[in-house]
């Protein structure tokens, strides 16, 4: 199982400007698998992820846009992204500011399809 | 008219195929049989899928069964097969107009009499969203976004303790919910700072977020303020971030004007 979570992680992270990419429980921020720069604490950005997720879902709802599907949060030294992998998981992309953020994109919605 | 239902009703037996289910359809819908209606017009369109008039008529059952984004969603889905129906766009005018949304509304009513110039109903309904659109700029021209599509509807400024400033935030169903969108932005901006500090990212500049039914962009026009920006699904992300800037733009003015 957890070679499957790695094939699905390698074709995020093999995006030019990706610094890593990792699937979190959706409700517990839990990591499931990951594949990220050393330094980086995976537990910590899996919970942080799945908080922001719930945040954003629950803001969505509110003002009538639906279900989260897609979040992209740019800041000036990198992004993070995230897709909905039906209501368990998350897949999870941190990326260079510059990065190709449609192609990350679309390989995120293609590891949550093959997650579900 | 319970006869022309009975014979109609008789005639769809005898022929499954005859297309005299949309009168049928419409014969019920207007009597108030809306399940009834509903099961004629759906099994119409089983047989006759691209029929776009019984789309049409599918929709307004769904308005009259105040099952309204539904409606929407069928009538949006009957523009793709056919861009110029007038009645689909006349529903989508008269759904955007109930839920404040002017400029959507006057836009499909255009479209709806661009179809058919003669239609008094149109031209009456165009005419009293145009006098209802004038009489607002006009009552509000201090209004942080006046002129702004979607304004009274998927555009809040709101200070990071999650107050609304200005605007509004209106669901498909016409639910006011600013003060509740409001108050999540103020956690989605905490949750968000705490993000890119750990992940040492640098100030964030927006959040895009997709999701089933709509396209929504969160930005910081000033140190303390928050825009919102909530847009339907078929708006791309660029467009939408280039609407953010504009928005943000005249965010910034009327802050300007409100300090004192």
């Amino acid at each position: 199982m957890s070679k499957r979570f790695q094939g699905i992680l390698d074709t995020i992270t093999r995006i030019r400007g990706v610094r890593g990419a990792m699937i979190v429980v959706y409700q517990d921020g839990l990591v499931v698998s990951d594949s990220l720069m050393e330094g980086v604490r995976g537990n910590a950005v899996a919970a942080l992820t799945s908080s922001l997720a719930k945040h954003v879902a629950n803001a969505t709802s509110a003002s009538g846009a639906g279900v989260l599907q897609f979040l992209h949060l740019q800041a000036i030294s990198g992004a993070l992204l995230a897709v909905t992998a039906g209501a368990e998981m998350l897949v999870v992309a941190i990326a260079d500011p510059s990065v190709n953020v449609g192609l990350v994109r679309l390989e995120l919605i293609r590891a949550a399809e093959a997650l579900t | 008219m319970a006869d022309d239902v009975k014979n109609l009703t008789a005639e769809l037996i005898r022929d499954p195929h005859s297309m005299v289910f949309l009168r049928l359809g419409e014969l019920l819908r207007t009597e108030g049989q809306l399940d009834a209606a509903r099961k004629v017009v759906l099994t119409g369109l089983e047989r006759h899928p691209d029929m776009v008039d019984a789309h049409d008529l599918y929709a307004r059952i769904l308005v009259d069964a105040n099952d309204l984004d539904h409606a929407r969603k069928v009538w949006e889905a009957l523009l793709q097969i056919d861009g110029r129906h007038q009645g689909a766009h006349k529903g989508l005018g008269f759904l955007h107009y109930g839920r404040g949304d002017l400029d959507a509304a006057l836009d499909h009513l255009e479209l709806a009499l661009a179809a058919d110039p003669t239609n008094q109903s149109v031209v009456q309904a165009l005419r009293a969203v145009r006098n209802v659109a004038e009489s607002v700029v006009a009552e509000d021209p201090q209004d942080a976004f006046a002129g702004f599509e979607g304004q009274d509807r998927g555009l809040l400024l709101a200070d990071r303790q999650g107050r609304a400033l200005a605007g509004r935030v209106v669901t498909w169903q016409g639910v006011d919910s600013t003060e509740v969108v409001a108050a999540h932005l103020a956690g989605i901006t905490q949750e968000m700072e705490r993000a890119v500090r750990m992940l040492k990212l640098g100030d964030w500049q927006r959040l895009v977020v997709e999701a089933t039914d709509g396209n929504v962009l969160l930005t910081s026009p000033s140190p303390d303020s928050l825009l919102l920006v909530v847009r339907d699904r078929d708006i791309p992300a660029g467009r939408l971030a280039l609407f953010a800037e504009r928005a943000s733009d005249a965010a910034r003015s009327w802050l300007g004007v409100q300090t004192p």
